[in-house]
């Protein structure tokens, strides 16, 4: 990759949900556009994503959830992540949200929420505005 | 006016009839259908190089590659081919009859049409029963239930794991009293009742079973279909609780139960539908499902069933996105390879043994969350596909499903674009009507020989659990999502509405919302249970079920059992994992 290196991140599924295909995708368009992605693979509680996310240093956490879940297991993630004093870690998502649901989920501190159709562009672009990546 | 020799009264009789031909006939029609053959195709060659090479030389077409929407290359015209002619008994044959290709009843449609089966489920029982009666009074024919993901996984609406998906996407449902509720007011005996659950699926049935037992009805009067297809689970839809092998068990002991006290009831719904979902190509859908397939015929062969035996109660279940030909020809093409493999590989013998019967659903996953509305033609396309494959039962999704459960105005919709298939297209008519298309017909081989490619791999894989455990199936499913994906994010293929023909979007539509005192409700009834039951009752038969789990007892009777207790689903299953185990992911990385 050219460039400067990218900051490395976590995409996760929280709750019950087995729809991945989306976080999968997003995963490898963002490893595409040079970040370092893990992928937690499905059903982790809160508590483990917020784990791993610490002991792999990552700078962001894209949760994707179809479910329904996304008020409560989202605000857990970020309740826990403030917890831990790891604030500083930028916390984005996407899946199944009805529209009026999004500005509650930036309320609580979702910098940002990809709903189905976004594009792969603009997804990288609104991550590398977030986590100051000079374009 | 009829001439005579149109009555064929007086008419002399041909030399040579289709039953008393000679040899020196047979090979004079082949020679006929030879030089036909070849002269369509000399015409095609002039063709290609006189008018459409001219108009290329001015007009080059829109794209240098046509594809379907699975990737398969299509040709700019078909012409006639020896195979649909010369091979036409043994590979198309006749609706009702081996190798069913054009279908499998002798009238289809003409006799009765597809059950109207829509996909339902929310909250807590009171309310997905109300659903229910209203689909019935709107002219649903079947029921079909869709569980909360606790449910679906085996955990109790307290349990912290369920922490905000109860009732989300299904209803939740943790003990017989549930159930009960759920199916209040509904004659068991008079609908058939289509149960999405996997893992669990034991002890869904035995409470089905239950309540038909409250309703005066034995098991031998209920219809309906449990998915228990758990394989899909690993690979796709992630719904799995225990590991590939006592979940294949419990398979064989649901399949054998059932074989002796529900003969009615369809025991697995094998999928291809979540599979699809996931990403995957059409030739992979039929490949991999019918891959999954032998699985649970080879498990059930092993725990001593006969084939003829249980394969009659095996069903299917797949997706029907909006390339129509191309999915009328998977359907095709999946029909004629099971029965192959059915008669070939297995040796079934009863016709009902080697008849692909098949549930559809219109693609979720092609529903836009852009111009919402534009998804009502999307899903009439979809599902056009599935009447003109033949398939035997259909959902169909409504327009806001890419944002939320829908709405009872959206469902409605979508139940009559069935129906305005059913009775006003006059596509049900005739049956197989694609049948002969030379697009349809080649592509239905192309299809075929590609699924049937995927199941030699997995053969030499070990199996289809050994190639879920290398991972081999669910990165060939990631591969085509991601070239699926990428072709969209390239602009290479055109999504109406996301990346061509925008509009500025205001989110006016009202959505469906699960009432937010679900939770509280459930747990409350949950406990209400388990306070008001025999707890000596339950414990007695949890232990029993612990003792079938370690031995090799059928599993159904001490689940039924159990559920008759009123033992929740997260007790009982708590039970069988504490023996089973559990199955985690393997695809973090």
């Amino acid at each position: 990759m050219f460039g400067p290196r990218k900051p490395r991140l976590l995409i996760a599924k929280p709750g019950l949900d087995g729809h991945d295909r989306g976080a999968k995708y997003v995963a490898q368009v963002l490893r595409d556009a040079g970040f370092e992605v893990i992928y937690t693979g499905i059903r982790r509680t809160p508590e483990q994503i917020v784990a791993t996310a610490i002991q792999e240093d990552v700078a962001g956490i894209g949760l994707s959830l179809l479910s329904g879940a996304h008020l409560l297991l989202f605000r857990r993630v970020i309740e826990l992540l403030h917890a831990q004093g790891a604030d500083d870690i930028v916390v984005f998502g996407g899946g199944t949200i009805p529209p009026k649901d999004i500005p509650l989920l930036e309320s609580l501190g979702v910098a940002a929420v990809f709903t189905p159709g976004t594009s792969a562009e603009r997804i990288v672009e609104r991550l590398d505005e977030l986590l100051c990546v000079p374009a | 006016m009829k001439s005579t020799h149109q009555l064929g009264v007086s008419r002399p009789r041909p030399r040579a009839t289709s039953t008393h031909r000679t040899l020196s006939d047979n090979r004079r029609i082949v020679n006929t259908l030879d030089e036909t053959l070849h002269r369509i195709d000399a015409a095609h060659q002039r063709w290609q190089a006189g008018p459409v090479a001219k108009t290329l030389a001015k007009f080059p077409e829109q794209r240098t590659k046509f594809v379907t929407a699975s990737d398969e290359p299509v040709e700019r015209l078909y012409v006639p081919t020896a195979n649909s002619i010369q091979h036409y008994a043994e590979k198309l044959g006749f609706p009702g009859e081996y190798p069913f290709t054009r279908g499998v009843q002798p009238t289809m449609y003409r006799g009765r049409y597809w059950t109207m089966r829509q996909y339902a489920g929310f909250a807590t029982a009171e309310e997905s029963n109300a659903r229910y009666k209203y689909l019935l009074e709107q002219g649903t024919t079947g029921l079909s239930v869709a569980f909360d993901l606790p449910t679906q996984i085996g955990y109790d609406s307290d349990d912290d794991i369920s922490i905000g998906e109860v009732g989300k996407v299904g209803v939740a449902i943790d003990t017989l009293a549930d159930m009960e509720i759920l199916f209040a007011g509904i004659p068991l005996d008079k609908v058939s009742t289509s149960m999405t659950i996997n893992s669990t699926a034991a002890v869904l049935l035995a409470m089905y079973i239950a309540v038909g037992e409250k309703q005066g009805l034995t098991p031998q009067q209920l219809n309906g279909t449990i998915q228990n297809d758990i394989l899909k689970e690993y690979i796709a839809r992630g719904t799995y609780r225990f590991p590939p092998q006592p979940s294949l068990r419990l398979i064989s002991d649901i399949f054998a139960y059932c074989t002796r006290e529900a003969p009615n009831w369809n025991t697995i719904s094998i999928s291809g539908y979540h599979i699809r979902e996931a990403g995957s190509t059409a030739a992979q859908e039929i490949g991999f499902t019918l891959a999954d397939a032998i699985c649970y015929i080879e498990t059930a062969q092993r725990a001593g069933l006969a084939i003829d035996d249980f394969a009659p109660r095996l069903a299917f279940f797949f997706a029907a996105h909006s390339d129509v030909l191309e999915e009328v020809a998977k359907f095709r093409a999946a029909r004629r390879l099971y029965a192959r493999l059915m008669k070939e590989r297995f040796g079934a013998k009863s016709p009902k043994s080697q008849m692909l019967r098949f549930h559809t659903q219109t693609g979720g996953v092609t529903l836009t969350a852009q111009q919402p509305d534009n998804n009502v033609v999307r899903v009439t396309l979809q599902a056009l596909a599935a009447v003109l494959g033949g398939t035997q039962s259909l959902h169909t999704n409504s327009k806001d499903e890419a944002l939320a459960l829908p709405t009872e105005d959206a469902v409605r919709v979508a139940l009559r674009t069935q129906q305005i298939i059913a009775y006003e297209s006059g596509v049900a008519n005739t049956i197989d009507p694609l049948a002969g298309s030379y697009y349809v017909e080649q592509l239905t081989d192309q299809l075929e020989a590609e699924a049937e490619a995927l199941i030699h791999e997995i053969d030499k894989r070990g199996g289809m659990v050994a190639a879920i455990e290398q991972g081999w199936v669910q990165k060939q499913i990631e591969q085509s999502a991601y070239r699926y994906g990428q072709s969209i994010d390239h602009n290479e293929r055109v999504i109406v509405g996301v990346n061509k023909f925008q509009v500025e979007e205001s989110s006016a539509m009202e959505l469906f919302e699960v009432p937010e005192s679900t939770t509280q409700r459930q747990v409350d009834r949950l406990q209400h249970v388990r306070r008001t039951r025999d707890s000596a009752q339950v414990s007695e038969c949890l232990r029993q079920i612990e003792s079938a789990a370690r031995g090799d007892a059928n599993l159904m009777p001490p689940i039924l059992a159990a559920v008759k207790a009123y033992a929740s689903v997260g007790e009982i299953c708590n039970k069988l994992s504490e023996v089973f185990g559990e199955y985690t992911d393997s695809s973090a990385g």
